[in-house]
């Protein structure tokens, strides 16, 4: 029996809880693709590398962190992608009107993905109509009220948002971070706390792991449901803000496919798509790891646009197939 | 017990009632705007009308659709059905595009060969991918999601290869016994499947596993095998699906061909009242949903809504039947019969749906 070998049955009999073995399987597997990456290439194994996978990813960050709300109780959110788009869109589109400011703008931004969220939430809820194709019909609204506002490419010229798009914050050793992933950081934190130390984690958990079970024990379901959509709206709408400061535009193609990433994100992190288990730091490995796939594949350099492809489904693969079999079979 | 419910409330009660008002009330909106809407006529030999047109164009969507309620059956997802799609319309028309005849029709055979050979082998590595590893459907499926249109990219090198073959040009454009033979093979499978899964066991078994894995494994159903087969049988339609999509513009475009067709797809086994939990599906429900899309893609050209537009008013569409579909929606707008709290199984859950 290879089982009785595993690293998880050691792991366990290491006293680790079984609960943390995935999300350490995802930072060990992280770890070593890493140093697979500093063997291959020269000038990989330096901390700016790590910090720039934060930098190029701060947006995807912030809107997966969203979506762990959503599927720890179960649902999915299909609609981020679109709302990262809008939020850039509307962003834009007020800037370069001029009468607003930029942090009236930001403030509608949010304001905007959030209630988007809530009513999704709301519709899920009340209607009792699966998440996946209420966030679709999500999904193609705020993809269609893109177009609406514009099909071409705005630029974005306020001082306020090239600021943030260019300030680098200096840590030690000629390493730097923008403020984007400050603020990713921050809402990682603040997401954790509300997870694990809030009454409305312990709610997501609970209606995750069995909604009839959740209701009949009183918590409040139909609060915590539409609440984990509402804050996945608000952080789709927070990542279209990043994602505007590092792009410095607003189009509607942005972002397309992005809430596959965020899925992925959470899911190699460890999280079950049925919802009650997976933890936030596990989200944030699963965004390294698809960062540093793209940093890789950079580094390879070379690749025409289809085998960059193959060679993201390989990577992606391994890694799956490796957490797969070392975390192994639950039951 | 079904006896004794009113004739009426049985009708509304069936579950493909309303995706049904809501095809017929497409089709009604667009014999409003456009004279002569329902009329079919006979030109060249072959039908000609807007609702052939529906049927045709709307072929593929139905086949990839049917074979994701199976998929969505055993309660899980296929992502990748639309870089299959591409995958084996490049296949195929490389393959012909090498040919010395391309109206040679044991080649064009073998192109079709190929490229359903390659979908199953793709389809069985999803299946392995969820039946043996044990992963997550929809993080196995997106794998083959992203490589697989790089795949298509690769076999088409990154190139449109245009083809011209009358007998593989028959598969997606082409008429047999005045029929569009796409619509032909979309009805042959549809009949094939509706009878290995409602005639035979195979329809139990897959709602076996999807229902309750644990359960299903308990009395002895192979899981594994049967996974491995639909997901097979999911790649095999969206295969068809692709070589029917290629035939049609007589060229493989890897990067658009097939794309976003599983959101379609998905959307269309939803619709038809097919729960994404898995357990329970509806062949005959999938074809409506899969018809309505591709009614509501005609109705947005008929009526001239604006480009820009087209994704709001499907978003309305989409939310439109979802409401109307939902007893919970129902419940509260009409303020009809109270909820039979009573009861545990509603009278309209008890229908059997033949597919």
């Amino acid at each position: 029996m290879m089982a009785a070998f595993s690293p998880a049955v050691l792991a366990r009999r290491a006293a680790v809880p079984r609960k943390y073995v995935p999300v350490l399987v995802t930072a060990c597997l992280f770890a070593a693709m890493f140093a697979a990456g500093g063997v291959r290439y020269e000038g990989f194994v330096t901390g700016q590398v790590v910090l720039n996978v934060f930098i190029d990813n701060a947006f995807l960050l912030v809107v997966a962190v969203g979506m762990t709300f959503v599927i720890l109780t179960g649902g999915i959110d299909l609609s981020v992608g679109s709302v990262v788009a809008l939020s850039t869109m509307i962003s834009a589109s007020l800037l370069a009107g001029g009468s607003w400011p930029a942090p009236a703008v930001m403030v509608l931004v949010l304001a905007i993905g959030t209630v988007l969220g809530l009513a999704m939430g709301a519709i899920i809820h009340y209607f009792e109509i699966q998440p996946f194709i209420v966030t679709l019909a999500g999904m193609f609204l705020a993809r269609g009220l893109c177009y609406t506002i514009g099909t071409e490419s705005i630029s974005i010229t306020d001082p306020t948002f090239t600021a943030l798009a260019q300030t680098r914050i200096d840590l030690f050793a000629e390493m730097w971070i923008s403020p984007s992933v400050l603020i990713g950081l921050v809402v990682v934190l603040a997401a954790a706390y509300v997870l694990h130390y809030t009454r409305l984690g312990r709610n997501v958990y609970a209606v995750g792991g069995g909604e009839q079970s959740a209701l009949l024990m009183g918590l409040p379901v139909a609060r915590t449901k539409i609440a984990v959509y509402g804050i996945s709206g608000f952080c789709s709408a927070l990542g279209g803000l990043l994602l505007s400061f590092y792009m410095l535009s607003g189009y509607g193609l942005h972002a397309v496919g992005m809430e596959l990433d965020a899925i992925a994100a959470v899911v190699i992190g460890g999280t079950l798509l049925t919802g009650g288990s997976g933890y936030l730091l596990g989200t944030v490995l699963g965004v390294l790891v698809l960062g540093l796939i793209q940093t890789i594949i950079s580094f390879e350099g070379t690749l025409s646009s289809w085998w960059t492809k193959i060679f993201i489904g390989l990577l992606l693969f391994a890694f799956i197939l490796l957490q797969r079999l070392i975390s192994g079979r639950s039951k | 017990m079904t006896g004794t419910v009113p004739l009426a409330r049985r009708i509304t009660g069936h579950r493909l009632f309303w995706p049904a008002v809501v095809l017929a009330g497409l089709l009604l909106l667009n014999l409003a705007l456009t004279d002569g809407f329902f009329s079919v006529e006979i030109k060249d030999g072959h039908l000609y009308g807007s609702l052939v047109d529906i049927a045709r164009f709307g072929a593929p969507l139905i086949l990839v659709a049917l074979g994701m309620t199976l998929v969505i059956a055993t309660g899980g997802i296929d992502l990748s059905v639309g870089s299959v799609v591409a995958i084996s319309g490049a296949l195929a028309c490389l393959s012909i595009s090498g040919l010395e005849d391309q109206n040679s029709v044991t080649g064009v055979l073998t192109a079709v060969g190929l490229a359903l050979g390659l979908a199953l082998v793709l389809g069985a590595w999803n299946g392995m991918l969820v039946a043996v590893a044990g992963i997550q459907p929809i993080v196995a499926t997106l794998i083959l999601m992203v490589a697989g249109r790089g795949l298509a990219q690769l076999i088409t090198d990154g190139q449109i290869i245009t083809i011209n073959s009358a007998p593989y040009k028959l598969i997606g454009g082409g008429y047999w016994l005045t029929l569009p033979f796409g619509v032909l093979i979309a009805a042959l499978l549809l009949a094939l499947t509706a009878f290995l899964t409602r005639r035979l066991a195979l329809g139990l078994l897959i709602e076996a596993v999807g229902g309750n894995a644990e359960a299903g494994r308990l009395s002895g159903v192979n899981a594994r095998g049967l996974l491995i087969t639909v997901y097979a049988f999911c790649a095999l339609c969206a295969g068809i699906a692709g070589l029917m999509i290629s035939s049609n513009v007589s060229s493989a475009d890897g990067n658009n061909a097939g794309l976003w067709i599983e959101l379609d797809a998905i959307l269309a086994v939803v619709i038809g009242g097919t729960a994404l939990t898995g357990g329970r599906f509806s062949l005959g429900g999938t074809i409506l949903g899969a018809l309505i899309i591709q009614t509501l893609t005609t109705t947005i050209y008929t009526i001239g809504v604006p480009p820009e537009t087209t994704l709001l008013f499907k978003a309305l569409v989409v939310t439109v039947v979802c409401l109307l579909q939902s007893p919970a929606f129902r419940a509260r707008a009409f303020h009809r019969r109270r909820r039979p709290a009573a009861t545990p199984a509603p009278a309209d859950e008890k229908v059997e749906v033949r597919a």
